[in-house]
């Protein structure tokens, strides 16, 4: 059967997409993410823990999906990439798992029963689920572009040879401390918009504020680091595009600087780490006049242009593998095959439209601030 | 070689956290019909009666909910951590239903859950019904999606290996959606969720009644469950997914095995009712058999052969010396990917390289193996018998006693004699049942498909990841200390909820004077 688009294009496509659920899940679980990690710091009484609960209660399942979706896209388009990934990563994708197992759970029992200690106990499964995961994630990213410990026998079969704490590398760590900062900021920016103004709301501006600098001055350091530091590799020799998915059939090798290879290439790829620079501003600014829709749409703009950036840098990398170059994951050796993906886009086509229509639907109508006072009249509430 | 101590673990992980998680799931999806239908009446009479009764039953949705999610995370991503090769190895054809299960029934469900919880002031109670019926139409689909992904495994229709890549690829979709035996498994795994659903309406109502509270309530949610219990216990039986067991080689081992029938026997072959199978006789000792009767249910007629487990060895000891044959042909195309000759041979014999594989057992490389180590391998494709026949008749047993159960709940509603002290009784002390059938049927299912992950494709020990025992036992008594705690919790709310009951926040003061009004909280 002829497929109408060829495979090198629908490599591209997933590509994009793998990137759009990232953002997605950034842009909406992000800002849940941000909120745990907050609650203790901006909330002090039980009645501002559930105000702040609220803000993200009805929606936060909702959003986790983008998460949970990413897994299965990727194990779809990208096989050898979850397979590697996740195995690879074994400890922290179980720190990972057990966070979020906390969070659906925290949600929904803490104000089941009144005891204090029994709330104070799922505040911190709340601040846990929502700090640990975003560290993780971000430390991950490092490590994938530091290229991680696995080599690929003739079977394609996947070893490692790295650690948990080999994961903790001062440019993953630096990495790590950004994707938190990136996710505080946006997590404070969402709470400027949906908690009803008084003490918590000027807390968040704080948290945020110091949050947007760090986001600011930690992506700049991960740019020096990227230009003058030891990251980077290049395929040698020409890739095909529209080449058989066996990564042993590419030639890779460690090239430090290569990382900034693209911009050079393209130079339009330089909006994306601009946009990360001006999103931080923008929400800084935000943050500073008190206008919520700035704040949010910059942290919004900034976690789009820094994890574009990621992808953009790397590209046509995914996963390089730091032992044997040779095992290296890139578009276009590492997908799914050209079916697979042809249908696996045309059933998102139809689908992901859908699902923006109907979550910007449940936005709306529960749209409006998050009040103590709702807390005291409506009891199904968190 | 591949370390089967990590394998055994991983198969331990994989069957820990399947297992609870599916402790939630099928309430889930029989929960979430049965607020449609009580939502429904709400709408259609506009009595407040059942909006208490659809709201409370919500909230033990709700708290079953929690769990299903936070253990399904676990479910996603396990494959990749744990069974990282099985991944590359089927992640093109096993991978898109997943995904499509994201996209069209989890997204439905988790983005509708929290507006069904938190909407019923903000939505006029047609739109509140219609975003219930969503978030249960979400559930289901999910489990659609899941079950097309593992009947694939159990009959892996419309995908072919390709020596390029190393692994499975997808020629087919059409063949994977439509694939018998998923049809069947979702029919009979969603019915069974609707039993366990009605069990547990049915068993709560009735511990009410039995205590003579919420009686007016007890009363109206006991009538949806005997309703919709006995629809779906009969569905669950009748549309039980015996009938893909006549498809493949696999899955007619699976059926021998649940039947323990060492030997073929001329159709139409009859069913042992009960009996004592020895893996080591190769023999059932003590058996009382229905005559014909296996070869009806099986084969729907009247001179389809059933296959018997010797039979079906020595097919399988045939067909690992095929494999064995596509096995070096595959190492020759590695070498040399222009081998023409060497591809045309794959092709002959391409069906059997997972048969080929089952020797990597015993040795590195399959073509070394010695006649004994293939008779061994043949012996392998054999599943644990005692152990199939007797998880078969627990859950086929329960799921009898279901039917009986709703038929007596169906006829005592409908006489109105909801308060039947002793079927009370039986309807509380009901309420474990349909867990232990499913937690079986999983069993049945899952532990019957061995050695294989995906049938007669990958064996279940090359799937493993190459990770180290440490590793493992981390992560499994991580997950075992995690999942002990949340169990503890989720069913002290549970019973912390009931023993509250339907009243408590919930605006019921308008409750019809039929019976002891509710007191408000």
């Amino acid at each position: 059967m002829e497929l109408p688009l060829d495979f090198a294009t629908l490599r591209l496509i997933w590509w994009a997409l793998m990137g759009v659920l990232l953002i997605g899940f950034a842009l909406t679980d992000g800002f849940d993410l941000g909120v745990g990690a907050l609650l203790p710091f901006v909330a002090k009484s039980d009645e501002e823990r559930r105000m702040v609960i609220n803000t993200v209660g009805a929606t936060w399942e909702g959003n986790q999906v983008w998460f949970i979706l990413g897994g299965g896209a990727i194990f779809a388009a990208w096989p050898f990439v979850y397979a590697i990934s996740f195995s690879g990563f074994y400890l922290a994708m179980y720190l990972v798992l057990s966070a979020l197992i906390l969070r659906p759970v925290a949600f929904k029992y803490r104000s089941k029963r009144p005891e204090a200690a029994w709330r104070r106990f799922w505040d911190g499964c709340l601040f846990v689920s929502g700090f640990v995961p975003a560290l993780v994630f971000g430390v991950a990213v490092g490590n994938v572009l530091i290229g991680a410990p696995f080599r690929l026998d003739s079977d394609l079969r996947a070893f490692y040879e790295g650690t948990l704490l080999g994961l903790f590398t001062p440019f993953s760590l630096l990495c790590g401390l950004l994707s938190v900062s990136m996710l505080v900021l946006h997590g404070a920016a969402w709470l400027g918009l949906k908690a009803e103004h008084g003490p918590v709301v000027e807390r968040a501006r704080v948290i945020g504020t110091v949050a947007a600098l760090l986001s600011l001055a930690l992506f700049a350091v991960g740019g020096l680091v990227a230009a003058f530091g030891d990251l980077g590799f290049r395929i040698v020799g020409a890739a095909d595009p529209n080449g058989v998915s066996n990564p042993l059939r590419t030639a890779v090798q460690a090239a430090p600087g290569a990382w900034l290879d693209n911009y050079g290439r393209y130079p339009w790829m330089m909006l994306a780490p601009a946009l990360g620079f001006i999103g931080a501003g923008a929400a800084l600014l935000g943050l500073w006049r008190r206008s919520e829709p700035l704040a949010f749409g910059g942290s919004s703009l900034s976690a789009l242009g820094i994890i574009s950036t990621v992808g953009l840098s790397m590209f046509p990398f995914i996963l390089p593998s730091s032992i044997d170059t040779q095992s290296s994951l890139t578009v276009w050796n590492a997908s799914s095959s050209h079916l697979t993906l042809f249908a696996m886009l045309a059933v998102t086509a139809i689908l992901l439209p859908l699902i923006l229509i109907y979550t910007s639907w449940v936005y709306r109508v529960l749209w409006g601030r998050s009040t103590t006072a709702a807390l005291r009249t409506n009891p199904d509430l968190y | 070689m591949i370390d089967l101590a990590v394998v055994d673990l991983s198969r331990l992980q994989f069957a820990l956290t399947a297992l609870y998680h599916f402790l939630f799931v099928p309430l889930t999806l029989g929960l979430s019909f049965l607020l449609v239908i009580m939502e429904s009446i709400y709408v259609m009479t506009r009595r407040p009666i059942w909006k208490t009764i659809t709201r409370f039953w919500g909230v033990l949705f709700g708290i079953n909910f929690a769990l299903g999610v936070a253990t399904g995370i676990t479910m996603e991503f396990q494959f990749g951590m744990n069974w990282s090769y099985y991944s590359h190895y089927v992640g093109d054809i096993f991978g898109a239903p997943l995904a499509i299960e994201g996209l069209m029934a989890f997204f439905l469900e988790a983005t509708f859950v929290g507006l069904m919880f938190f909407g019923w002031d903000k939505l006029k109670p047609q739109v509140h019904l219609l975003v219930t019926f969503l978030v249960a139409l979400g559930t289901n689909l999910s489990a659609l999606w899941i079950l097309i992904a593992n009947g694939w495994m159990q009959n892996p229709v419309g995908a072919a290996f390709n020596p390029d890549t190393m692994r499975m690829e997808v020629v087919d979709f059409m063949a994977v959606l439509f694939n018998p035996v998923a049809q069947a498994k979702f029919v009979h795994t969603v019915s069974a969720g609707y039993v366990c659903a009605s069990v547990f309406v049915l068993g709560v109502s009735a511990f009410y009644l039995l205590k003579g509270k919420h009686r007016a309530f007890a009363k109206r949610s006991m009538t949806v469950a005997a309703a919709f219990g006995l629809a779906s216990s009969l569905s669950v039986v009748v549309l039980g997914d015996e009938s893909g067991y006549t498809l493949t080689d696999n899955q007619k081992m699976k059926l021998a095995a649940i039947e323990a029938m060492w030997r073929t026997e001329p159709a139409p072959a009859g069913l042992t009712v009960i009996g004592f199978p020895s893996l080591k006789d190769r023999h059932t000792h003590y058996e009382i058999k229905l005559p014909y009767v296996l070869g009806l249910i099986s084969t729907r007629s009247l001179n389809g052969e059933v296959s018997g487990i010797l039979e079906l060895v020595a097919v399988a000891e045939d067909r690992i010396e095929s494999g064995v044959v596509a096995y070096g042909a595959l190492e020759r195309i590695k070498d040399n990917p222009q081998d023409i000759a060497s591809r045309a041979l794959f092709e002959q014999h391409r069906n059997d390289l997972g048969y080929g594989l089952l020797l990597r057992r015993y040795v590195e490389d399959p073509r070394t193996a010695t006649p004994d180590q293939i008779r061994m391998a043949a012996w392998n494709t054999v599943p644990n018998v005692p152990v199939l026949f007797w998880a078969f008749r627990f859950m086929a047993g329960i799921g009898l006693y279901m039917i009986a159960l709703f038929a007596a709940a169906f006829v005592l509603c409908t006489l109105r004699k909801h308060e039947t002290r002793w079927f009370l009784w039986a309807a509380v002390l009901s309420i474990p049942l349909p867990w232990i059938a499913i937690e079986f049927g999983w069993i049945v299912a899952e532990y019957g498909r061995q050695p294989w992950a995906v049938d007669g494709v990958l064996p279940t020990f090359l799937g493993a990841s190459s990770l180290t025992v440490a590793q493992l036992w981390t992560t499994i008594i991580g997950f075992a200390l995690l999942y002990g705690a949340l169990a503890v919790v989720e069913v002290g709310l549970i019973l912390r909820t009931i023993k509250k009951g339907p009243s408590a926040g919930h605006d019921d003061e308008a409750a019809p004077a039929v019976a002891d009004p509710p007191a408000v909280a």
